[in-house]
């Protein structure tokens, strides 16, 4: 039951403004990602959160609460840190217990919740293993039954899952969101793969620079991105530089394409402009025709699942993707003609 | 681990570093043990035999008192040290980069001092003319200027000075490696920093802190200038009397005797205290 | 408020250290030939006293060759030690590191009647070579470490890609391996050296009564009465030491010459 406001947060670093004034609301029972690019102030936000940092300017507030002044100790949150931290010297139980030691539970109680937990993130019977006999997994459900073992009020992850190889990622992906869901726990969770935001979230915070871009639900992001940095960043996209003229007709590579009810004109949009179209959303013809923008075909890459056509049209290289089904019979060198599908198509300012 | 494929250094490299080792330290400790067991010549320095008169003369209770000194003040000299120097180095490793390279150039600077000058910057300090007693008269809590040297207190005052700079030089590596986040997972899990420091850091660090006592230890019993001008005759050390029978009585095989007799009991020690903190294992 | 704490307890450590070091300053800067502290009158008279006087001014030539010359032998010794233990982790190597580090973990009363009985026995004892060679073998350690710690940072491919293009073992070493170690080296160098300048027991033990150097010669006039001459020189010292750790930081990393693993987070 613990929902976050964040209101015109920053953080500097001598310099530097790692958090350049935030405005956000997490509400109850979340699982929010923050996702960006290294150096974008995402680990610095969630590290603002937990009291890790101080804030230079702004306010936290955990259930209406400020939580300025009060210590990363004394705000009852979980945390799954990036190395894990995990205290070497402490056995799992020991580990996945700390929390519930330092507020003075009993011995019995506290193996009996380490226990429970190991349940929970399905390794038991391993309480009273060293940390250095579990493999990198194992090590992970630790780190994570640690975080939750006092029934946190908000759970903190930083990048949890980087250390992984990417198939046990994905399955841990799948398993964080599954658990998160069972306990309604509001969860933050800073990452760099715009997949792994994709997979968990319910909401999907993009950041550049210390700001905020974009936040909403993963799909919306996808479908409508906000700006450029947002479409190029979640997912690929095709970014071609336009001019919006009345109405919904816009002028694209020299060619004229009306846009229809589903597609977005973002409304800080005037004049020239740049259309996000994602490479499935573009199909290649045989040949160029009259609503069509002529290209040339430079590459083509068959991937099994499906087919990326590279088409040059002027200085541009633009990317189009099929199943091998629907592969147009077309060879390098040839002229072509692009045809955008109306309705997946996001206009942006420049 | 793998071999390499071919070597990165050939194999006649060693020959000569391990000969220079061999002849001039090696040789030297083995002779060292050879003299223990010699006769002493007045007038010269040694003859050849083999006799435990040197190791009998020490089991006496004058030297059983001077090795108890010796030992007692060394093993005060670390733990004091390094009671002190954990947490600083701990502080040191959290400052800025910049700060860190300031203050290490000084305790780099303070390692090197001589024992001589140590302790003659101690005697100074603790004097009735140039001391810190002018100070505490100056503020008024002392009616005249006193001597506080020699005496146990300064000579413990000067072991500690000569030790910590080392205590901080063994310990700083291993706290600048530690992960960052241990302390904070500590810190999300409920515990406030100074909890953290015990439950954490400080059981994590546990193998570096009885190195570093160990080597401090070692590396005070062996001082030499500290006890006769910080201490009173009573509280000459075992390196005091070492060189006091090489140099000044002439007599070689005991001092060489008391010497051997000093690397095993500190081996000794080095050993009891790595068995006692080998097992690591599940205990609340 | 855990700040304040750390601050006052750091700045604290400084002071006790700093103290005797600022006492001695003070009485170096004395006008009369006494021990005083705050000093009466100021005068640089004792530097000067200190390059005037033949006695000294023995002690510190005889300190500077000794520990030029002892750092040189301990170089010498530690990079082929250091360059063959690298990438070997052989019984060998290994008993040789340990006996490279040896000489500095002993309590160095033991090194120095070591050193003794043997100079007495090979017939050098008196001699400034047996100084010169005691202080070397002694301090290998040193130049050891921090040449280890160079060539930990030696990416073995930048080895293979100079071998692919042609270089023979003899050309990796001096035009690969040598300048990315070469400032290790000179660390090690001046680390040993300033070592050397202010070690008193070996030095003592093997030649004291015929080469006299400066921590000697400071420990018998400290025996046969003060004179400010002992101050100044211990500041000397001091300044010698803060000038060459000084420029080991300004011209190389010194947290990671010591041990710490990568420059800060921030």
């Amino acid at each position: 039951m613990t929902s976050v406001r964040i209101e015109n947060l920053s953080k500097t670093f001598g310099e530097v403004r790692a958090v350049d004034g935030i405005d956000l609301d997490i509400p109850d029972g979340k699982f929010v990602c923050l996702l960006g690019p290294s150096g974008c102030g995402k680990t610095t936000l969630l590290r603002l959160i937990a009291g890790l940092e101080a804030e230079s300017g702004g306010r936290i507030l955990v259930d209406g609460q400020d939580q300025a002044g009060i210590p990363a100790h004394k705000r009852d949150f979980g945390m799954v840190f990036q190395s894990l931290a995990l205290f070497p010297h402490l056995s799992v139980a020991e580990n996945i217990a700390y929390p519930l030691k330092i507020r003075g539970t009993g011995a019995e109680e506290r193996r009996k919740r380490a226990t429970e937990l190991l349940d929970l993130v399905q390794l038991p019977h391993i309480e009273d293993r060293a940390i250095s006999q579990l493999s990198g997994g194992q090590r992970q459900r630790v780190a994570i039954a640690r975080g939750l073992a006092i029934d946190p009020k908000l759970f903190l992850l930083d990048e949890p899952l980087s250390a992984l190889d990417a198939k046990l990622r994905e399955h841990m992906q799948i398993e964080l969101r599954q658990l998160q869901q069972k306990l309604q726990v509001t969860t933050i969770v800073v990452t760099h793969d715009q997949r792994e935001a994709m997979t968990m979230a319910d909401i999907v915070i993009v950041m550049d620079r210390g700001k905020v871009q974009q936040a909403g639900p993963p799909i919306d992001i996808y479908r409508r991105p906000a700006n450029s940095f947002v479409a190029d960043f979640i997912g690929t996209t095709n970014l071609i530089p336009c001019t919006v003229k009345d109405g919904r007709s816009i002028d694209v590579l020299g060619h004229e394409v009306t846009l229809g009810e589903e597609d977005v004109i973002n409304p800080d949009v005037n004049g020239s402009a740049i259309l996000s179209v994602r490479p499935e959303d573009v199909a290649v013809t045989e040949r160029a025709g009259d609503h069509t923008v002529p290209g040339e075909v430079a590459f083509i890459r068959d991937l099994g699942a499906n087919v990326e056509i590279s088409v040059r049209a002027r200085d541009l290289e633009i990317r189009s993707v099929c199943t091998p089904k629907r592969r147009p019979d077309v060879a390098v060198g040839q002229t072509v003609g692009l045809e955008f599908h109306t309705g997946r198509c996001t206009v942006m300012a420049s | 681990m793998t071999t390499p494929s071919h070597r990165l250094s050939a194999r006649p490299l060693a020959i000569y570093p391990a000969a220079m080792l061999l002849v001039f330290f090696l040789i030297p400790f083995g002779i060292m043990v050879v003299v223990s067991f010699f006769h002493r010549v007045e007038g010269a320095f040694f003859e050849p035999a083999f006799e435990f008169a040197n190791y009998a003369r020490f089991l006496s209770p004058f030297f059983g008192k001077i090795l108890a000194t010796s030992i007692g003040l060394s093993a005060a000299a670390a733990v004091i040290g390094v009671v002190v120097a954990f947490p600083f180095t701990y502080f040191l490793t959290t400052m800025p980069r910049r700060q860190q390279t300031v203050i290490l150039v000084f305790l780099l600077s303070v390692l090197s001092l001589s024992e001589v000058i140590i302790g003659f910057a101690w005697s100074t300090l603790l004097s009735r003319t140039a001391g810190v007693s002018n100070l505490l008269v100056w503020i008024g809590i002392l009616d005249g200027p006193q001597a506080y040297t020699p005496s146990l207190t300064a000579l413990l005052l000067g072991l500690c000075y000569l030790g910590f700079p080392y205590a901080v030089l063994v310990i700083y590596p291993a706290l600048s490696r530690l992960d960052p986040e241990l302390p904070e997972a500590a810190r999300m899990s409920g515990a406030s920093p100074v909890a953290a420091f015990f439950n954490v850091i400080i059981p994590v660090m546990r193998n570096t802190i009885v190195g570093t006592l160990i080597l401090v230890f070692v590396f005070t019993l062996g001082a030499y200038l500290l006890p006769q001008v910080l201490g009173r005759p009573q509280h000459w050390t075992l390196s005091v009397h070492i060189t006091d029978q090489a140099i000044f009585q002439s007599n070689l095989p005991f001092s060489a005797a008391m010497a051997v007799f000093l690397l095993l009991v500190s081996l000794a020690l080095v050993g009891i205290t790595m068995l006692l903190s080998q097992p690591k294992g599940q205990r609340s | 408020m855990t700040a304040w704490i750390k601050r006052l307890f750091v700045a604290a450590v400084l002071i006790f250290l700093a103290a005797p070091v600022v006492v001695v300053a003070g009485v170096s800067l004395n006008e009369p030939k006494r021990l005083l502290f705050p000093p009466q009158g100021l005068s640089l008279n004792w530097y000067v006293e200190l390059f005037q006087q033949k006695d000294w001014l023995n002690a510190l030539s005889n300190s500077v060759i000794v520990a030029v010359f002892a750092s040189l032998l301990a170089v010498s010794i530690a990079l082929p030690l250091a360059l063959y233990i690298w990438g070997r982790t052989g019984l060998f190597a290994r008993a040789l590191f340990g006996l490279g580090v040896a000489p500095f973990m002993l309590p160095p009363v033991i090194t120095a009647l070591g050193f003794l009985v043997f100079w007495i026995t090979i017939g050098l004892y008196g001699q400034m070579l047996a100084t010169v060679v005691s202080h070397g073998v002694f301090l290998v350690t040193l130049p050891l470490v921090t040449i280890s710690l160079g060539l930990q940072l030696v990416d073995r491919q930048l080895i293979e890609a100079a071998e692919t293009m042609g270089a023979d073992r003899r050309m990796v070493f001096r035009t690969v391996i040598l300048p990315m170690i070469r400032p290790y080296m000179v660390s090690g160098f001046a680390f040993a050296f300033v070592l050397s300048l202010n070690e008193y027991i070996i030095a003592y033990m093997v030649a004291g009564f015929t080469v006299e150097t400066l921590p000697i010669k400071i420990f018998n006039s400290l025996r046969y009465g003060y004179t400010p001459v002992m101050a100044s020189v211990a500041i000397l010292f001091v300044l010698i030491a803060m000038t060459v750790f000084g420029l080991i930081a300004r011209f190389g990393d010194l947290p990671r010459l010591l041990g710490a693993w990568s420059p800060d987070r921030e």
